[in-house]
């Protein structure tokens, strides 16, 4: 499908473009960063990669249970609406230094939006 | 139908199925995850055969150069033989050329480069010592150019390789390597980059390696090296490395000693805040992180935040032996 919004914004290309930039703002901000120290810089970026095809609406095989399972003890140290809200804003950023239009954020944030529930292990 | 080859075994793949998805119906164990050409976790080593475009997509150059790739983004069209990442490999054993003090605990050791030994300098090689037991040692030598491979070993307290090389090794003894493997290493392509090494201790071996690759493939961005140590006794190949300064106008040589007030020509601080300072912006740039894993960890880090591309930092963290 040539709309989907996965090729709108640019498929492979645009993931690739956005990775190191959300990761980097993912990284400075102080109200989430402490989740993302002392991981393996590689691994996390593979990780930032794939919710990032996720969240363009690209090619994944993310299963609710895959979302729970990985964020499980991020919840035991307290991972919150509050921090989930903010790598959403971060995305959003993200995408707005890309160029990318409102209503496309839009479309993806809706996207990311859908895992909440999971991520946060309600 | 083409053939796989891999662990000694044959696999027929069907028309248009991937290579993982060949040896995973053949239930063939091996790691994989995404199968989307996203997580890597089914990166493999093509030993014969040329991976696509596709197949080496967001990988690092220095894997790219090696015939790594994806098996989930791959569909053999010929017969390929793959291999683990890393593994497969068969020792050489090789003589002792020349062994040479670089400072009181850093030793240079040479080895006779054996027939069709290939590697990239910065590189690293597992070198036996005599119960078996393996370390590993970054490649300095040029690998277009010299004809021996050279280590730089520091005495660890109580090492059980660096010990033996130390106290027992002589030149003309023999000794096992294996293959050089990693992805530290100088790759062309963007002669115009500015490049940033940063080392502490025998991190320079990796890193005086890469430098005169680079210069030998007339890189022509600025070079800039910060080598550190705690005292100024800890650097070495001093002189050398002024020298390139001198003879090339890109090469920046920057010894750092973290302790105490260094001699003139030397800066006082620990070379990864140093050089992390001076550069300010590193968007663009390729980055080379060698030594104490602390200090590779943390500065990888801050390289990042400061502009520079996860892609674009080479890193070779010294872990430790425990056994």
């Amino acid at each position: 499908m040539s709309d989907s919004l996965f090729n709108r914004l640019g498929g492979d290309a645009a993931v690739d473009a956005a990775v190191d930039i959300f990761y980097r703002k993912v990284l400075a901000d102080d109200r989430i960063n402490e989740f993302f120290a002392d991981v393996d810089m590689d691994k996390q970026a593979a990780k930032q990669k794939a919710f990032l095809t996720m969240a363009f609406g690209g090619p994944n095989s993310y299963t609710g249970e895959d979302m729970r399972k990985g964020h499980a003890h991020l919840v035991a140290r307290g991972l919150n609406d509050s921090h989930f809200d903010a790598v959403v804003e971060n995305l959003g950023s993200t995408l707005k230094e890309l160029g990318v239009s409102d209503e496309l954020i839009g479309e993806v944030a809706a996207i990311a939006e859908t895992t909440r529930n999971d991520v946060l292990g309600r | 139908m083409p053939i796989i080859a891999f662990d000694g075994r044959e696999y027929l793949a069907e028309d248009s199925e991937s290579v993982l998805d060949c040896l995973i119906r053949h239930d063939v164990s091996v790691n994989y995850s995404c199968r989307a050409g996203v997580c890597q976790s089914c990166m493999m080593m093509m030993k014969e055969g040329t991976p696509s475009e596709a197949s080496q997509k967001g990988l690092k150059d220095a894997l790219k150069a090696q015939n790594y790739f994806l098996m989930c983004s791959y569909v053999a069209e010929e017969d390929i033989a793959i291999a683990r990442p890393g593994k497969d490999f068969q020792s050489v054993e090789t003589d002792v050329l020349a062994l040479d003090r670089l400072n009181a605990d850093v030793l240079r050791v040479r080895l006779v480069r054996p027939e069709n030994y290939s590697y990239f300098p910065g590189q690293f090689l597992n070198l036996q010592g005599p119960d078996g037991t393996e370390r590993s040692y970054s490649l300095a030598s040029l690998a277009d150019g010299d004809d021996f491979l050279e280590l730089h070993v520091r005495h660890i307290p109580g090492g059980k390789v660096s010990g033996w090389i130390h106290t027992a090794l002589k030149v003309d003894d023999r000794v096992s390597i294996s293959p050089a493997t990693g992805d530290c290493f100088y790759t062309p392509g963007q002669p115009g980059q500015n490049l940033l090494l940063i080392g502490t201790g025998t991190g320079l071996a990796p890193l005086y390696g890469i430098l005169r690759d680079a210069l030998h493939q007339e890189h022509q961005g600025e070079i800039h090296l910060y080598h550190g140590s705690s005292t100024a006794e800890g650097l070495y190949l001093i002189d050398e490395l002024k020298a390139l300064d001198a003879v090339h106008t890109n090469v920046h040589y920057h010894p750092c000693v973290s302790q105490g007030t260094p001699p003139a020509g030397m800066t006082a601080g620990r070379a990864d805040q140093k050089a992390l300072e001076e550069t300010g912006k590193l968007g663009g740039w390729r980055i080379y992180l060698c030594g104490r894993e602390d200090m590779v960890k943390s500065a990888r880090q801050k390289a990042f935040l400061a502009g520079a591309s996860l892609k674009d930092i080479y890193a070779d963290p010294f872990v430790p032996a425990v056994d």
